[in-house]
C-alpha cells in the first residue's frame, strides 16, 4: 500500500487512488483517418514495464482529479507525480 | 502418573495463582504467567501431537512462533474453536481448553501411525505419483488424505468475537523488543521522535530477559539486571508507546505494516466477554527498525523428531523463565557455543546434565571454560547417531566424526536422557526485510542470510542483522541507530560489556549415521514431515529450482513457512548440487509472518457492515407495503410486492398486466443522475453518446447510447436538456458511478478545452415514475396546473412543475411503451411525492410495481438493459440499434471501432427476439442456442438474454443474441436443456405495440 503525492491534494493513501493505465496516450485527433492497425494501435497496445513506468491515477476518493505518476512497477517507488498536460520532469 | 517438573525460582511466573485448564480432555494446572506449552511441560506432558504423513509421536520443541510440533486446536464452542495455534504462544488462561490435532482416536494411540512402518514405501511426493490414476477417483482420495491430514477443524458457526482495525502513525516503529530493540526506541524517543516499540510477548526484554550469566555483563551486571533497569527507564518517555502481545504480520512497501493486537486471549475465559479480541493496527511509520532476533536452528541427524527433542535455547528459557525442568536427565548436542548457556543454566537450577555432544574439534571460549568448570561432561567431534523411544526419547546413540565429518568412527556409545537439546547454530529472523522487498546476502562463515539493501527507510538491528554477541549487539546497534536516526546517542555509547566470544565455528547441514542414509529418519521440516532424503531423492529426480525443490517435497511450506527447516533444506541441496548457498537463493517469506484470525483480517466489516448499503428515499413504504428487496449494486430495489400468498410470478404477472391495463407506479430513484452544465455542454455529449445532441430542443429529452472506444456498448439513458447550457443525463443505476469516471476522464484528459462541469445528483433527486393508460389522468390531480395535452407536453419533454410549492422536474418518458411520466423531486420530498401519486392513482387501481415488472414490460417493447443483453461484445449495430449511430457526426467515443475488420463482421452475435413453439414453456436465462441437434460437436450459436412469461400477450417471449441472427428471422432453432430440447422461432425485438400507440394512449 504506497503513498501517493496528490498534486491538488497532497500525500494520501493508495486507497483513495484508482489507477488508469499507461499515460501519454493521446486519443487521436481524427481517427476516422486511421487504418485499422494505427487505430488498434492506440486502442489496445500498452506497455507493461518492469522498472519505470508512466501511468495515469485518479484520486478517486478525494478531488477526483486525473494525474500522472512515474513509478517504478519493480519496487513501486514513486519518482515524480505531476498534472494532466505537464511535461515529464523525468524523461 | 505424571510428574510436576516446577522449580520454584521464577519472577515471571505467579506461583501464588494456580490457573486449571484442559488438554485432550484432562484437566491440568498451570500458573499465571505460563505459555500452554511450559504449563505442559510442567506436567511432564510432552507428547501434543502427529506428525502429518507418517503419524510419528512429536513433542513440543520450541517456545516461540517458529513451533512446529506443538499445533494444537483452542476452544471446543463451535463458533470459537480456533485450528493451528501454536501452544508456545497461547497464554495460560483460567478454563482454557485445548487438544492435539493429527491423530485418531487419541494422540497416544494414534491408527495412522501405521504409516510409519510403511515409511519406506511414503517417499516424496508420493501421494502426487499414487494418486494420479483413475483421475476421477482424486475426489475419493482427497477426501481421506484431508481427514488424516490434521489441518484442524475450523469453526462451524459464526466468531462471536469483535475484532477492530486502526490506524497509527508513528515516526519510528521498532519491531522486537529485546536488548537491541529497547536501546533503539529509548534512542528515538529521547531525540523526540514519535516512537512506537511493539513485541509479540507479553513482557519486554526478549532473551537477554533471562541471561544471568558471568559471562554476559554490562556495567558490572548481570546483562538481564542490566536490561531490567532500562526496561523500567522507558516509563518515563514521553514519545514513546509501547505495545506487547503485539506481533508483525506484515511489512508492505511504504513502511505501510500491520500489526495484531491480542487483547483478550490472555485473559480468563469469564473475563473475555464483551471485548475486543483482536486488534489489526495498521502502522504507517516514517522510519522502522527491525530488532526481530534470531531463532535457534536444529541438527539434521537420525530420529530427529522424537518427543524430548528440543532446541537448546527453549530448554533453557522453560528453566530460566518458566521454572520448569524439560526433562531430569537432559542431553546437549550442539555445533556451536550457546548449548553451553543452556547447560550452565540447568546445572544451576540442580538438574542433571548428562553430557554436551559437540561435532567441533574444540572450543576456548569463555562460556565453554566456565561449563568445564562445572564439571560438565563434553564429546568434543562426536555426534547422534540415532535416538531411540517412542513416545518420548529414553536414550542417544553417539559416535565419533571423521576428521572430514562426513562418516562416524569408533564404537558406539549409548547414553540414557529423557531429553535433548538440540542447537546448530543461529538464523537471524529476517522475515519482515525480506517481506518489505529488502535483498539478502549469504556471510560464509556462519551460514547466514543477512538483510542488504532495501529501498525503504528502515534498518535491521541485532540478531537479526547477524550480530550474534553481546559486545557486537551493543555496539553495533548504537551505531547503526545513531547514523539511521542523525542522532548522537551517549547512553549507550561506553557500556562496559563481558561478554563471551565464539571462535570456533562448525558446521554440517546433514549429520551422519553407521546407517546408511536410505535407512535414516533425519527430519528437516517437522510440521509438513518430509526428510533430507526427501530433499536428496527430488535432486535425483532432477529438480534443481530451490522453488521447485520446496514444492514437490512441501519442505517449507507448512503453516510456519518452514522457520526452522529452510537452512537445512538449503544447505543440503546447496550441497548436494555442489553449488553455493549465496548462490541458490531463498524462497520467499510472505506475510503474515505468523497465522492471523481470519476475524482479524476483516475487523468490523462483518454483517452490514460488510459493505454499504443504499436506500431510496422511499424505501420505508416499499417495507411496509410487502415489498422483496433485490440487491442492484449497493443499492436494495423494490423487486416485486406480494399480496397475500403470492409468490414472485404470481405478483409479477399481476404487476405487469395492471401496468398496461391502468397504471403502475415505479420507485426510479437509484437510476444514476448526473447534472451537466457549461457552455460546450452539447458538444459534450455529442463526443460521449452515438447520437447527436445539438440540435436537442431546450424542455426536450433524448435516449442516449454510450460506448466504450472499442465501439461496444457501454451504457445508456435519457438525457433531458433543461436550460441552453445544461443538462441532466441519466444513467443505469449500476453503472453511474462508472458513467460519471468515464466522463471526468474525458473532459480532464482528452477533452480539457471544454467548459463542462459533471455533478453527480443521484441521490439528490427522488425519481417517482407512473405508468400506464390512466398515468395522465393521476398526474393532472397531482399537479392540476400542468397542461398535460399531447402538444403541450409530447413524449419525450420535460417541464419544471410545482407540487404544494416544491419544486419539481416531470419527464414524459418512457421504458414501458406506455403513457408514462417520471418526476424528479428533492430526496427528502420523495415519500411524499409517491404517497401523493399512490393517493391519487387510487381510483384507478394503481399498482406498485418492481424492478422485475420493470423488466417484463420493457422486454415487451424489446428495450434491451445494457448489461443484461449486453455484455461488452455488443456493438449498437449488432443489437439492431443502427438508427442511434449519427452518420454526420466526425466523431464519438468508439466510432472509429465500428468499422474495425472485426466489428463489420456480417456473422457477429445480433440481438433477436425468441418466441417458443409451446407459448407456455418459459425459456431460462443464460440457455445455449443452436440449429443442429445431432451432428456433434454441436455448434453454440447464441444465448438467451431475457425470459419471461408476458401476460399481456399471454405468451413467453425472450430476446437472445444469436450468430447472424439479424438475418434469420423466422429461422426455427432449439434450446437444449437437461432434460429437453424447446423448438424456437427467430423473431422481431418488439413483442408489443410495434407503433407505440401506448406512448400517447
Amino acid at each position: 500500500m504506497f503513498l501517493i503525492n496528490c498534486p491538488y491534494c497532497g500525500e494520501r493513501d493508495q486507497s483513495e487512488f484508482s489507477a488508469g493505465g499507461e499515460a501519454h496516450i493521446v486519443r487521436p485527433k481524427q481517427p476516422t483517418e486511421l487504418s485499422d492497425d494505427e487505430w488498434a494501435e492506440f486502442l489496445f497496445m500498452r506497455k507493461n514495464i518492469k522498472g519505470i513506468q508512466f501511468e495515469r491515477w485518479n484520486h478517486a476518493h478525494g478531488c477526483r482529479k486525473w494525474f500522472n505518476v512515474i513509478r517504478d512497477t519493480s519496487n513501486d517507488k514513486i519518482h515524480a507525480v505531476y498534472k494532466m498536460g505537464e511535461e515529464p520532469p523525468i524523461k | 502418573m505424571s510428574k510436576n517438573l516446577r522449580i520454584i525460582n521464577s519472577k515471571y511466573i505467579d506461583q501464588t495463582s494456580r490457573i486449571s485448564f484442559k488438554f485432550d480432555g484432562k484437566t491440568l494446572y498451570g500458573f499465571k504467567g505460563d505459555t500452554l506449552a511450559s504449563a505442559l511441560l510442567a506436567n511432564d506432558i510432552h507428547l501434543v501431537g502427529r506428525s502429518f504423513k507418517y503419524h510419528r509421536p512429536r513433542g513440543i520443541m520450541a517456545c516461540g512462533p517458529e513451533e512446529p510440533n506443538a499445533i494444537v486446536q483452542v476452544g471446543s464452542d463451535a463458533s470459537m474453536t480456533e485450528p493451528n495455534t501454536r501452544a508456545t504462544e497461547i497464554e495460560l488462561y483460567e478454563g482454557l481448553e485445548a487438544s492435539s490435532q493429527n491423530c485418531w482416536p487419541s494422540v497416544n494411540f494414534d491408527i495412522g501411525a501405521v504409516n510409519n512402518f510403511f515409511s519406506p514405501l511414503i517417499p516424496a511426493a508420493f501421494y502426487y505419483k499414487t494418486f494420479m490414476w483413475p483421475a476421477n477417483f482424486w475426489k475419493l482420495y482427497e477426501y481421506f488424505i484431508r481427514k488424516s491430514a490434521g489441518l484442524g477443524k475450523s469453526p462451524t458457526e459464526p466468531d462471536k468475537d469483535i475484532y477492530d482495525h486502526r490506524y497509527l502513525h508513528c515516526d519510528v516503529l521498532v519491531v522486537g523488543g529485546g536488548i537491541s530493540g529497547i536501546i533503539a526506541a529509548k534512542t528515538a524517543a529521547k531525540n523526540n521522535f514519535n516512537t512506537l516499540l511493539i513485541d509479540d510477548k507479553n513482557i519486554l526484554g526478549g532473551t537477554t530477559l533471562f541471561q544471568k550469566n558471568e559471562c554476559f555483563k554490562i556495567n558490572n551486571s548481570y546483562s538481564n539486571e542490566w536490561l531490567k533497569k532500562e526496561i523500567e527507564n522507558l516509563k518515563s518517555l514521553k514519545n514513546l508507546t509501547i505495545k506487547t502481545r503485539t506481533s508483525l504480520a506484515a511489512y508492505h512497501s511504504y513502511n505501510y505494516l500491520l500489526a495484531r493486537e491480542n487483547l483478550t486471549d490472555h485473559l480468563d475465559l469469564n473475563e473475555k466477554k464483551d471485548k475486543i479480541r483482536q486488534r489489526l493496527w495498521k502502522i504507517r511509520a516514517k522510519k522502522v527498525i527491525i530488532a526481530t532476533g534470531a531463532m535457534e536452528r536444529p541438527l539434521i541427524f537420525n530420529n530427529n523428531d522424537r518427543p524430548g527433542i528440543m532446541l537448546s535455547s527453549s530448554i533453557k528459557k522453560y528453566i530460566d523463565y518458566y521454572g520448569v525442568k524439560c526433562g531430569q536427565q537432559i542431553s546437549l548436542f550442539t555445533n556451536n557455543d550457546s548449548a553451553y548457556e543452556t547447560a550452565i543454566s540447568l546445572s544451576n537450577s540442580g538438574v542433571s546434565v548428562n553430557s554436551v555432544i559437540d561435532i567441533r574439534d574444540k572450543s576456548n571460549s569463555l562460556i565453554v571454560k566456565q561449563a568445564e568448570k562445572l564439571g560438565i561432561k563434553i564429546h568434543w567431534k562426536h555426534t547422534v547417531v540415532n535416538t531411540n523411544g517412542y513416545k518420548k526419547i529414553n536414550s542417544i546413540e553417539i559416535m565419533k566424526l571423521s576428521d572430514d565429518g562426513t562418516t562416524v568412527v569408533g564404537k558406539k556409545m549409548k547414553e540414557g536422557c529423557d531429553c535433548l537439546g538440540i542447537s546448530g547454530g543461529w538464523t537471524p529472523r529476517v522475515h519482515l526485510f525480506t517481506q518489505s522487498g529488502g535483498k539478502l546476502k549469504f556471510r560464509d562463515n556462519d551460514n547466514v542470510f543477512l538483510p542488504d539493501k532495501s529501498e525503504l527507510d528502515q534498518i535491521s538491528i541485532g540478531s537479526c542483522n547477524g550480530d550474534f554477541e553481546l559486545d557486537e549487539v551493543t555496539k553495533n546497534s548504537v551505531n547503526l541507530i545513531n547514523k539511521f536516526l542523525k542522532v548522537n546517542n551517549n547512553d549507550y555509547e561506553n557500556l562496559e560489556i563481558i561478554s563471551s566470544k565464539e571462535i570456533d565455528k562448525k558446521n554440517i547441514w546433514l549429520l551422519p549415521s553407521d546407517k546408511p542414509l536410505g535407512k535414516t529418519k533425519p527430519f528437516l521440516d517437522f510440521q509438513n514431515d518430509s526428510t533430507a532424503n526427501d530433499v536428496k531423492l527430488a535432486l535425483r529426480e532432477g529438480f534443481k529450482s530451490i522453488e521447485h525443490v520446496k514444492r514437490y517435497t512441501t519442505t517449507g511450506m507448512a503453516t510456519d513457512q518452514g522457520k526452522l527447516s529452510n537452512m537445512h533444506a538449503l544447505g543440503i541441496i546447496a550441497e548436494t548440487a555442489g553449488v553455493k548457498m549465496g548462490e541458490l537463493g531463498t524462497t520467499t517469506f510472505r506475510p503474515p509472518y505468523t497465522p492471523l484470525t481470519f476475524g482479524a483480517i476483516v475487523g468490523r466489516n462483518v454483517g452490514e457492515f460488510f459493505d454499504i448499503t443504499r436506500k431510496t428515499p422511499i424505501h420505508d413504504w416499499h417495507a411496509k407495503h410487502n415489498a422483496e428487496f433485490e440487491n442492484v449494486g449497493q443499492w436494495k430495489r423494490a423487486w416485486y410486492y406480494p399480496i397475500g400468498n403470492e409468490n414472485m410470478h404470481e405478483a409479477v404477472q399481476r404487476e405487469s398486466k395492471a401496468a398496461r391495463d391502468s397504471a403502475g407506479i415505479l420507485d426510479a430513484s437509484t437510476l444514476g443522475k448526473i447534472d451537466i452544465q457549461g457552455s460546450d455542454a452539447s458538444e459534450f455529449l455529442n463526443r460521449v453518446y452515438t447520437n447527436a445532441w445539438s440540435k436537442l430542443e431546450i424542455g426536450k429529452c433524448r435516449y442516449g447510447l454510450m460506448l466504450n472506444e472499442d465501439g461496444m456498448v457501454y451504457d445508456d439513458g435519457v438525457t433531458t436538456r433543461i436550460s441552453e447550457n445544461h443538462y441532466l443525463m441519466t444513467t443505469t443505476t449500476g453503472g453511474a458511478a462508472n458513467v460519471l469516471g468515464k466522463l471526468e476522464d474525458y473532459l480532464q484528459t482528452e477533452w480539457p478545452e471544454l467548459d463542462v462541469y459533471l455533478t453527480s445528483v443521484t441521490d439528490h433527486y427522488a425519481t417517482v415514475s407512473i405508468c400506464g393508460p390512466n398515468s395522465k389522468k393521476i398526474l393532472s390531480k397531482v399537479i392540476p396546473d400542468l397542461n398535460l395535452s399531447d402538444k403541450e407536453f409530447p413524449h419525450m419533454s420535460f417541464k419544471n412543475a410545482l407540487i404544494d410549492n416544491i419544486k419539481c422536474r416531470v419527464m414524459r418518458i418512457s421504458f414501458t411503451g406506455e403513457h408514462s411520466y417520471e418526476i424528479n423531486i428533492q430526496s427528502s420530498y420523495g415519500k411524499s411525492l409517491w404517497e401523493k401519486c399512490f393517493e391519487a392513482g387510487k381510483e384507478f387501481n394503481i399498482t406498485p410495481y418492481g424492478t422485475e415488472t420493470m423488466h417484463l414490460l420493457r422486454a415487451e417493447k424489446g428495450f434491451i438493459i445494457a448489461g443484461q443483453d449486453t455484455d461488452g461484445t455488443m456493438t449498437p449495430v449488432d443489437l439492431q440499434m443502427d438508427w442511434i449511430i449519427s452518420k454526420k457526426k466526425y466523431d464519438f467515443i468508439g466510432k472509429r471501432s465500428l468499422y474495425r475488420s472485426d466489428t463489420i463482421r456480417d456473422d457477429r452475435k445480433q440481438l433477436v427476439g425468441l418466441l417458443t413453439d409451446d407459448p407456455k414453456e418459459v425459456l431460462e436465462e443464460g440457455a445455449q442456442i443452436v440449429l443442429e441437434t445431432k451432428k456433434q460437436p454441436i455448434e453454440m450459436l447464441g444465448h438467451v438474454t431475457s425470459s419471461y412469461f408476458s401476460p399481456n400477450l399471454n405468451k413467453s417471449i425472450a430476446l437472445a443474441v444469436v450468430k447472424n441472427g439479424k438475418k434469420l428471422k423466422g429461422q426455427k432453432m432449439f434450446v437444449p436443456m437437461k432434460n429437453k430440447t424447446i423448438n424456437v422461432t427467430i423473431t422481431d425485438t418488439v413483442f408489443l405495440d410495434k407503433e407505440n400507440k401506448r406512448l400517447n394512449a
